[in-house]
C-alpha cells in the first residue's frame, strides 16, 4: 500500500505551483520522514493484525500450538450451535437501541436549554460534561453496580430489588450509565447550534412561526449534519462497550447473560477459554456488522442529512 | 422595579409584564438545570460519602451524611491490593498514562502535519483510511496485536500499553490536529521557507508552537483516556505488581460483600482524583476539543 515513492517521476497534479519544479522531491521525501510512525503503525497494528485475525477466524488456535485450519466451522458454529453467541448478539443490540437513542436526545434537549442562556451556560456545559469523562473508569462502574445493587439506593427508592441480579434490569442498569454520560455529544450539539444563523429564527419569527415550528424547519435541519456525527459516533462506541458490564456482571455477563455484551462475551472465548480462533471470526463478525450499521446510517443520510450552503464548507 | 418615579406609571408597568415571564421562564430554566445536575452529581457524592462510611452504616442507612466518618478506609485502601501498595499502582497507572501522552502528542502531530501541510502522493487515499480507522472497533485487531506482542515477548509489560502511541494508531487525534493545522495561516510557513527554513524546522519551530491548544487537548484526552482504560490493560497484565489502579480495583468486583465496600470506593475516589483534578484544570481545552471534534467535519 505505502511503497516507497520514487521521487523521478513528475505528476500532473497541479497542486503545487510549477515555479518550483525542483524543491517538490525533497518535500516530498520530507512528508514521508513525518509520516513514517503512523504508516508502521497502520501497517503492523492494524493492516496485518486485520489480515492476520481473518486467517485465524477459519482456524482452531489456543497461542501455543500451531493454528489448525479448520474452514468455516467457527463461523458456522457461532451462528448455529453457540445459543450464548445469540444472546450478546441480542444483549448488545437492545443495549444500543436503548442507550443510544435515549443519550441523544438527552444531549439534544440539555443543549436545546443552554444555548440562549446567558448566565452560567459555561458553567453548565462543563458541569453536564465531566460525567463523560468519569464515567468510563472502574470506580463509577462499581458505584453504579452498588446503587442498582439490593439494597442499593435504586431498590430503596422504587422498590423494585437490585437491578444487577435481575436479567430483565440489568441491562438497563448499564444503558442508563451510557445515558448518564451525554455531556460528550450535547458539547457537540452545542457548538452546532451555535452555528445556526440567528437571521434564520428572525425570518421565521416574522413569518409567524412558533417555536416547535422553528425547531422542526430550522433547527433539526440545520443541525442534522451535527445529529448524524454523534448518531455514528455513540453508535459506534456503544458497540464496544465493555467496562461497565464487566463491573457489574463480575466478568460473567449475568444475571442469565443479559448482560454478556459482545465484547465481553469475544474476551471470554478468546482470553479466558483461549478460543483465538472463534475469538477472531467473532471480530470479524463485529467489523462487518458495525461496517453495515454504518453504512446504512450513511445510506439513510441522505434522505434526513441537510448540508447547507456548499461553499461555506 | 419601584425605582421611576420619573417616568409615567403606565411605562413602567407595560416594561415589568413584558419583562417578568421572560424573568420567570430563565429562573424556571436555572432551577431546571440545578435539579438536573443534582441528580448527575448523586453517583459522584455517593462514591464520597461511602468511601468515608464505617462498614455499618453501608447497607444500614441511605443518608448520604456517615454518622461518623471512617477514615480508617482509606488507610486500608492506602495498602493497596495484593500486597501492592497504592502508592506503586498509582506509579505505575502515571507511568503508563504518561508514555501513552508523549507518545501520542509526538506521533499524531508529526502524521497530522504531513497530512494537513504537505503533498505526497496518495494522499487523498491515505487521509480516507486514516479517517476509516477512527470507527475501526478495537477489538477486531485485538487478538492479532496480542499474538504479536506475545511472539515479541511483551505481554505482562507495559509496551503494548505505550508502543501503539508512538506509532499514531489513535487516528482520532490525528484527525483533530489535522484540522486545527488546517487552521493556521499558510503564510507562517511561506515566510518561514524564504527564511531558509525547511518542512523540519518550520514544522518544529513554526507550527508546532502554534498548533499547542490542540496538542494540550490531545494530551489531555490521551491522559484519561489511558487512564480509565482497563480492557487492555485486563488482557496485557497479569502481575500483582504490574498493575494499575484500575486493575487493583477489579480484584474487588468478583469480592461483593458490602463490609469491603469503605476501602473499596476510598480506593476508587484515589483513582478518580487525576481525572478530576485534570478536568478542573484544563476544562476549557477539553470541551473545546470535543465541540472542535464534531463541526467543522
Amino acid at each position: 500500500m505505502t511503497t516507497p515513492h520514487t521521487p523521478t517521476t513528475v505528476r500532473g497534479e497541479g497542486a503545487a505551483p510549477p515555479a518550483r519544479p525542483a524543491r517538490r522531491p525533497r518535500r516530498e521525501g520530507a512528508a514521508w520522514v513525518f509520516l513514517s510512525p503512523w504508516v508502521l503503525g497502520a501497517c503492523v497494528l492494524t493492516l496485518l493484525p486485520m489480515a492476520v485475525s481473518l486467517y485465524l477466524s477459519f482456524t482452531d488456535y489456543d497461542l501455543f500450538d500451531a493454528p489448525s485450519w479448520v474452514g468455516l466451522r467457527n463461523y458456522t458454529q457461532m451462528f448455529t450451535e453457540d445459543p450464548r453467541y445469540w444472546r450478546s448478539v441480542g444483549a448488545t443490540l437492545t443495549y444500543v437501541a436503548i442507550a443510544v437513542p435515549l443519550q441523544l436526545a438527552l444531549a439534544l434537549v440539555v443543549a436545546l436549554a443552554l444555548k440562549n442562556m446567558r448566565h452560567g451556560k459555561a458553567f453548565y456545559r462543563s458541569a453536564f460534561y465531566a460525567p463523560s469523562l468519569l464515567g468510563a473508569s472502574m470506580s463509577i462502574a462499581l458505584v453504579w453496580r452498588a446503587i442498582f445493587n439490593d439494597g442499593g439506593t435504586v431498590d430503596y427508592l422504587l422498590g423494585t430489588g437490585g437491578w444487577v441480579n435481575q436479567p430483565g434490569w440489568a441491562l438497563l442498569a448499564v444503558a442508563l450509565l451510557t445515558v448518564w454520560q451525554f455531556g460528550a455529544p450535547m458539547v457537540i450539539f452545542l457548538a452546532g447550534l451555535q452555528q445556526i444563523p440567528g437571521e434564520l429564527y428572525e425570518a421565521a419569527e416574522v413569518d409567524g412561526a412558533g417555536r416547535w415550528r422553528q425547531f422542526l424547519s430550522i433547527t433539526v435541519p440545520m443541525l442534522s449534519p451535527v445529529i448524524f456525527f454523534n448518531l455514528v459516533l455513540q453508535t459506534i462506541q456503544a458497540f464496544q462497550v465493555f467496562t461497565p458490564a464487566f463491573a457489574i456482571s463480575a466478568g460473567k455477563g449475568g444475571p442469565a447473560d443479559s448482560t454478556l455484551f459482545y465484547t465481553l462475551y469475544l474476551y471470554d472465548r478468546g482470553f479466558v477459554a483461549s478460543h483465538m480462533g472463534y475469538a477472531s471470526a467473532m471480530a470479524w463478525v463485529l467489523l462487518l456488522a458495525i461496517g453495515v450499521v454504518t453504512a446504512v446510517l450513511f445510506r439513510t443520510s441522505r434522505s434526513w442529512v441537510f448540508y447547507a450552503s456548499e461553499g461555506d464548507r | 422595579m419601584t425605582t421611576t418615579t420619573t417616568t409615567p406609571a403606565t411605562t413602567t408597568t407595560a416594561a415589568t409584564t413584558a419583562r417578568r415571564p421572560f424573568a420567570r421562564r430563565r429562573v424556571a430554566l436555572h432551577a431546571a438545570c440545578l435539579a438536573a445536575l443534582l441528580v448527575m452529581l448523586y453517583p459522584l457524592a455517593w462514591l464520597l460519602a461511602t468511601s468515608v462510611k464505617p462498614a455499618d452504616e453501608v447497607i444500614a442507612s441511605l443518608d448520604l451524611l456517615p454518622g461518623r466518618l471512617e477514615w480508617s478506609n482509606y488507610e486500608t485502601a492506602l495498602d493497596g491490593v495484593n500486597d501492592v501498595s497504592v502508592g506503586r499502582l498509582l506509579g505505575n497507572s502515571l507511568l503508563i498514562a504518561s508514555g501513552a501522552v508523549i507518545g501520542n502528542v509526538l506521533s499524531c502531530s508529526l502524521a497530522a502535519y504531513a497530512f494537513a501541510r504537505l503533498r505526497f502522493r496518495f494522499r487523498g487515499p491515505l487521509f480516507a483510511f486514516m479517517i476509516a480507522t477512527i470507527m475501526l472497533p478495537h477489538h477486531a485487531v485485538l487478538i492479532p496485536q496480542y499474538i504479536i506482542f506475545n511472539q515479541l515477548g511483551m505481554v505482562n509489560t507495559y509496551w503494548p500499553l505505550i508502543l501503539p502511541k508512538f506509532l499514531a494508531t489513535e487516528a482520532f487525534f490525528v484527525f483533530l490536529i489535522v484540522q486545527f493545522m488546517r487552521g493556521l495561516p499558510r503564510e507562517l510557513e511561506e515566510a518561514a521557507r524564504i527564511d531558509g527554513c525547511g518542512p523540519f524546522r518550520s514544522f518544529f519551530l513554526v507550527i508546532l508552537p502554534l498548533t499547542r491548544p490542540a496538542l494540550i487537548t490531545t494530551a489531555i484526552f490521551t491522559f484519561i483516556w489511558t487512564w480509565n482504560d482497563f480492557f487492555t490493560q485486563l488482557i496485557y497484565l497479569f502481575s500483582p505488581e504490574k498493575f494499575t489502579l484500575t486493575l487493583a480495583l477489579r480484584s474487588f468486583v468478583d469480592a461483593s460483600s458490602t463490609s469491603a465496600f469503605g476501602p473499596m470506593f476510598a480506593m476508587s475516589v484515589i483513582a478518580l482524583l487525576p481525572i478530576v483534578l485534570f478536568f478542573l484544570a484544563f476544562q476549557r481545552f477539553l470541551v473545546e476539543g470535543m465541540a472542535n471534534s464534531g463541526i467543522k467535519g
